[in-house]
């Protein structure tokens, strides 16, 4: 989502993205003109007209599950995208019984949070895998 | 899910969904402002808003409450045809 039209999403889609993915962008493009929404979620730079890098996981129930803001010179991180939402995906299959610790990656350790775990993820997790 | 729209001439706009209308918005303006800072928080709902979209080939109009019951990323970013 961005300031400019649909129009404009239109041109950059076919002219420039279209050359570095086959067949366009597969998601939707949406046009936020005058920034309103970007204002809701806090993003809208109203000095420079421009929405800054605001990157939000919305669950299947419509809850806001992380969230990265991010000024226009540095870009984000895709994969790392990816790894959260594998990571809430998993919490939420194990409805809660199981979480991710630092450095998660599918197939890697999980903890069970409870009584027995305080004091003992020393034993479990290491700092390298953070 | 998505409506297709109508080619034409005017430029589609969306918005917040529940925005006030215009008269009570100017009014309301320094309450509004502050509610609006309040409205993200990790845990909370996502507010609801629609927009027009470009999606392959088609100009269509998204409403973020239509797709619960999916995982969605909503992504902004400053510009078409910037780099980054």
């Amino acid at each position: 989502m961005s300031v400019d039209s649909v129009f404009v999403h239109k041109m950059w889609n076919d002219h420039e993205l279209a050359k570095m993915v086959k067949g366009g962008v597969p998601f939707h493009m949406l046009s936020d003109g005058g920034g309103k929404v970007g204002t809701v979620y806090g993003v809208y730079d109203e000095a420079a007209g421009v929405e800054n890098r605001g990157r939000f996981l919305i669950d299947p129930d419509g809850v806001i599950q992380g969230y990265e803001v991010l000024t226009p010179p540095v870009g984000r991180n895709v994969g790392e995208t990816i790894r959260q939402i594998q990571a809430f995906q998993l919490i939420r299959a194990t409805k809660g019984a199981e979480a991710t610790p630092s450095g998660w990656r599918p197939g890697k350790l999980t903890l069970k949070p409870g009584p027995d775990l305080v004091g003992k993820v020393w034993e479990v997790w290491k700092t390298d895998m953070a | 899910m998505a409506e297709k729209l109508e080619a034409g001439c005017a430029r589609p706009t969306g918005g917040p969904v529940g925005e006030p209308p215009p008269d009570e918005q100017q009014s309301q303006q320094p309450a509004m402002t502050k509610e609006v800072q309040k409205m993200i928080h990790v845990g909370k709902k996502a507010p609801d808003f629609t927009a027009p979209a470009y999606y392959k080939g088609e100009f269509t109009s998204i409403k973020l409450s239509d797709y619960l019951g999916k995982w969605v990323v909503l992504c902004f970013y400053p510009g078409d045809f910037t780099f980054v």
